[in-house]
């Protein structure tokens, strides 16, 4: 992390009064005690004391804490619910932490336009609770969705199981409100589509919270499809699920759902929760169809068509919602069942393009023997999203390196065959040194710059994301060579 | 001397853009120049021609994923994945004809700078929403990567999403990835007729709040495209859903008026027509493209019929309206009145002639605050100003 500056830690005092002077009452803690709750995200191996914790209740505190932070060259590191499993959230020693859990209000129930206003603050889930007495629900559904914020959501893009064919919060979110470093406030979108002026909220969703804090979000909500049926299809090889993925989407199916397990995530699932997982098989599909009855009926019977030619040698159909939720509760409760299995895990957050999930997996297998540790995969089998859970115990000398380091060499892996280093996690400190492995300076630098148009005292959440900060005034300049019009040879009118 | 510059790899665009910008010599970036009509005319000695960079790097199928040059004809992309049975489901909007030019044209390229989308944007969403990962070269000539080439990735900020619609000021997207999706076994449309504008959007819009995953919902008054009011909803996916999704919308219409029937041969050109804003296609007037909540583009309308002779048909589920002032004039300041009144949104002069058009901003103006970040955007991405200057707003 960049190096705590002196001169703020030394004048905390100073800043806490200002802090108190714009958020009054108990919206600013300095207590040790009661900061230790925010020394850490979901990202448990980190953690770090912030200067002071504020929690603002009005844009126009967000603002002038922005404003005063930006004026004395304070750090900011703005926080939702807290469950990054990046790392995103980590405290700086020198920096003032952002909780905006706060802002918790539904605004603005829209149903005839599809629409919901919320402030940030707001759970994934909560947004669902407030529309469902009308049949609607909003599509993006990270594994937290009970705990984690919709401006969390919007910092790392979050995906989840349904985003194949519902999309990521990016597709999802119409309009946001938005806080400046410098303490302006800037609306983007709203409940129209497509604004013109550049994209804005495609650059401050997913950024990690290094850009703006989000104040107010607009989300589209769908009705709930008419109802849904899932498959759960045993394999011989991973192959031979790979191949039915593949099938199934050649097909032109497009499942609400398609998660695979292996045969080590298949077991530690199967002895928690005892959903019924068949033990003899080394990959595991559910494929979950979902909208209206004719149209699930009939698709249940194509996938089952498609299973059977890929040689599975398991395939249960549910025939109930009850049954249809046994399927959903080995791999819903996967991580708890690994976290049995072991006394620490890390979830790793990689994505591949599917045709390599054989190679990848046996090359994982590999690492896991050099790195002598355990690993078990789930997998969101439509999009490539993979999530490994590497297995270590934190209080044996040397585990939680080793662990990490066999991470960093699945990722790499990811990147080698095509892929990308994180599919929805963020990249946080977690994966921030991976970066040059995807990367090239040229491709970073252009994102820093980004930055700069946002921040260009690199105030809102440093460290994250990049390896290497380098100045705005240093990525500004321009290396001129003066000279010939180029490729005389083309012909030119 | 002017010069058009027509580069045939992605290293001799950054060479291009690196010579203008040590040279701050301002370049138009085109591909064929089908969209030339958008924005404000830029008017610079050199002209960057895209159309050599064509062709597709890779596509595979069964990834859903699709890599081409910037310079790759929309027409040829198109019927590559209908080939394989799959479409872009953004369905971009061919602006040929109404901007007086041949049906067909256009690139990649354009498609993304102009952020192009069609009536299936209310369920599948626009070109931004489609785009995985972008090579570019920057104004500073430096080329750069973003995102990648699998459906799913949040690695760094999303500048491939950023850079759609933003007609080309900010970098020369040289080759982009895109996301494919299976193409629908069939289309039907429930058809109502004779809707008020205010009845045919409340109907639209029960509609897209039903599970029937309506994926067109437009209103054509009377005299549009016959001569009665024509208010229709799509239906797209495999034949049974198709038939099962028609019933239930069709008791849930019921009240609202007359229903018929249009099967896949007769909706297609319908669908194709609302795309290309074909109402308003060989037409004189002004056109101005308006994005506004659903329910308030029916009083955007109504308030400005009461004093301008104007004809107007929606799609969106009634939140994007095609507006033309069939007396030639703007009415910009009566037209932006409107859309604030109705509750804001975006209106976007399309069509106009060009002394005229030169005389207002084409794209909605911005609260300071925010024209400031853009404009800091631009700075970082093109410092001396040489792309596409002054395309979208002056100055950026």
């Amino acid at each position: 992390m960049p190096a705590p500056d002196p001169q703020v830690l030394e004048r905390r005092r100073e800043i806490v009064s200002a802090l108190q002077a714009i958020v009054p009452g108990e919206g600013v803690i300095h207590d040790e005690r009661e900061m230790r709750a925010y020394e850490t995200d979901a990202l448990t191996a980190y953690r770090q004391m912030p200067l002071i914790v504020v929690l603002p209740e009005t844009v126009d505190q967000v603002s002038a804490v922005l404003k005063y932070c930006h004026k004395h060259d304070i750090k900011v590191v703005p926080r939702g619910a807290g469950t990054s499993l990046s790392g995103g959230a980590l405290p700086l020693q020198d920096g003032v932490l952002l909780s905006m859990m706060k802002f918790n209000q539904v605004l603005d129930i829209d149903f005839e336009n599809r629409a919901v206003v919320v402030q940030p603050g707001v759970t994934n889930l909560g947004i669902t609770r407030a529309v469902e007495h009308e049949g609607f629900y909003y599509a993006p559904d990270p594994s937290s969705q009970i705990a984690c914020s919709i401006g969390g959501n919007i910092a790392e893009n979050s995906g989840g199981v349904h985003c194949l064919k519902y999309g990521l919060t990016t597709n999802n979110v119409l309009g946001m409100e938005v806080v400046l470093i410098n303490g302006e406030v800037v609306r983007l979108g709203g409940k129209h589509l497509d604004s013109e002026g550049y994209d804005l909220m495609a650059l401050m969703t997913g950024s990690e919270g290094l850009l703006g804090v989000v104040t107010e979000v607009t989300v589209r909500i769908l009705q709930k499809p008419e109802t849904a049926r899932a498959l759960l299809i045993g394999f011989p090889t991973s192959e031979d699920g790979g191949r039915c993925v593949a099938d199934v989407i050649g097909a032109g199916i497009i499942p609400g759902g398609m998660e695979m397990m292996d045969k080590p995530a298949i077991h530690a699932a199967e002895d928690f929760v005892n959903a019924g997982y068949p033990r003899d098989v080394e990959a595991l599909l559910i494929v979950e169809l979902d909208g209206p009855e004719a149209e699930v009926d009939y698709l249940i019977g194509r996938v089952e068509e498609i299973a059977r030619a890929n040689k599975a040698s398991h395939i249960r159909i549910s025939e109930s919602e009850e049954e249809r939720l046994t399927f959903w509760a080995g791999r819903k409760a996967a991580f708890p069942a690994v976290g049995r299995i072991s006394p620490d895990y890390l979830c790793m957050d990689g994505t591949i393009p599917r045709r390599e999930l054989p190679k990848v997996l046996a090359r994982m297998r590999e690492l896991a023997d050099k790195h002598n540790l355990g690993v078990a995969n789930v997998f969101h089998a439509g999009d490539g999203n993979l999530h490994p859970l590497i297995l270590y115990d934190a209080n044996k000398p040397g585990e939680l390196e080793a662990a990490e380091a066999f991470g960093a060499d699945i990722l790499r892996l990811c990147v080698e065959v095509g892929g990308v280093l994180t599919g929805e996690h963020g990249v946080g400190i977690e994966k921030r040194d991976l970066m040059t492995d995807m990367f090239t300076e040229a491709d970073l630098k252009q994102q820093q710059r980004v930055k700069c148009a946002f921040d260009d005292k690199h105030l809102l959440n440093p460290g994250k994301v990049f390896p290497v900060l380098h100045r705005c005034a240093e990525l500004g300049k321009m290396h001129v060579h003066k000279g010939q019009l180029p490729f005389p040879d083309i012909p030119r009118f | 001397m002017d010069a058009l510059l027509k580069p045939r790899n992605a290293g001799e665009v950054e060479e291009a853009v690196r010579w203008a910008a040590a040279e701050e010599q301002p370049l138009e970036v085109i591909g064929t120049g089908s969209k030339r009509g958008l924005g404000h005319p830029v008017q610079t000695a050199h002209v960057l021609d895209l159309s050599a960079l064509a062709g597709v790097e890779t596509y595979e199928p069964a990834e859903l994923v699709l890599t081409v040059k910037a310079g790759t004809p929309i027409a040829e992309i198109e019927a590559l994945v209908e080939e394989n049975g799959q479409e872009l489901s953004f369905e971009p909007m061919d602006y040929g004809p109404l901007l007086g030019r041949p049906a067909g044209g256009g690139t990649i390229g354009g498609v993304l700078a102009a952020n192009l989308a069609g009536p299936r944007r209310i369920k599948s969403g626009a070109a931004r929403d489609h785009v995985l990962g972008m090579e570019a070269v920057s104004g500073r000539g430096e080329q750069f990567v973003s995102g990648g080439k699998v459906v799913k990735n949040v690695t760094g900020y999303d500048l491939p999403r950023a850079l759609c619609g933003s007609f080309g000021t900010l970098a020369v997207t040289t080759s982009a990835t895109l996301k494919v999706n299976p193409k629908p076994e069939t289309t039907a449309t429930l058809e109502i007729s004779g809707l008020s504008d205010e009845d045919a959007v409340t109907a639209l819009c029960r509609a897209m709040g039903s599970s029937a995953e309506v994926s067109g919902a437009a209103h054509l008054p009377a005299g549009l495209w016959g001569e009665t009011a024509r208010t229709v909803l799509r239906l797209e996916g495999f034949q049974a859903s198709v038939d099962y999704r028609f019933q239930s919308l069709n008791s849930l219409l019921s009240g609202f008026g007359p229903v018929r029937r249009l099967e896949d041969g007769d909706s297609r050109p319908l669908w194709a027509g609302i795309r290309d804003a074909a109402p308003h296609v060989g037409k004189a007037g002004t056109v101005w493209r308006v994005s506004v909540a659903p329910t308030a583009g029916p009083g955007v309308v109504a308030q400005l019929k009461e004093k301008l002779p104007l004809s107007a048909f929606y799609d969106w589920s009634g939140g994007l309206v095609w507006i033309c002032f069939e007396d030639g004039e703007l009415h910009e300041a009566e037209l932006r009145a409107a859309v604030a009144a109705s509750g804001g949104g975006h209106a976007t002069l399309v069509r106009a002639t060009g002394a005229v058009a030169a005389s207002v901003p084409v794209f909605q103006p911005q609260p300071e605050a925010l024209a400031a970040l853009s404009r800091r955007l631009k700075e970082q991405f093109d410092p001396n100003g040489i792309l596409n200057p002054g395309r979208m707003v002056t100055g950026v």
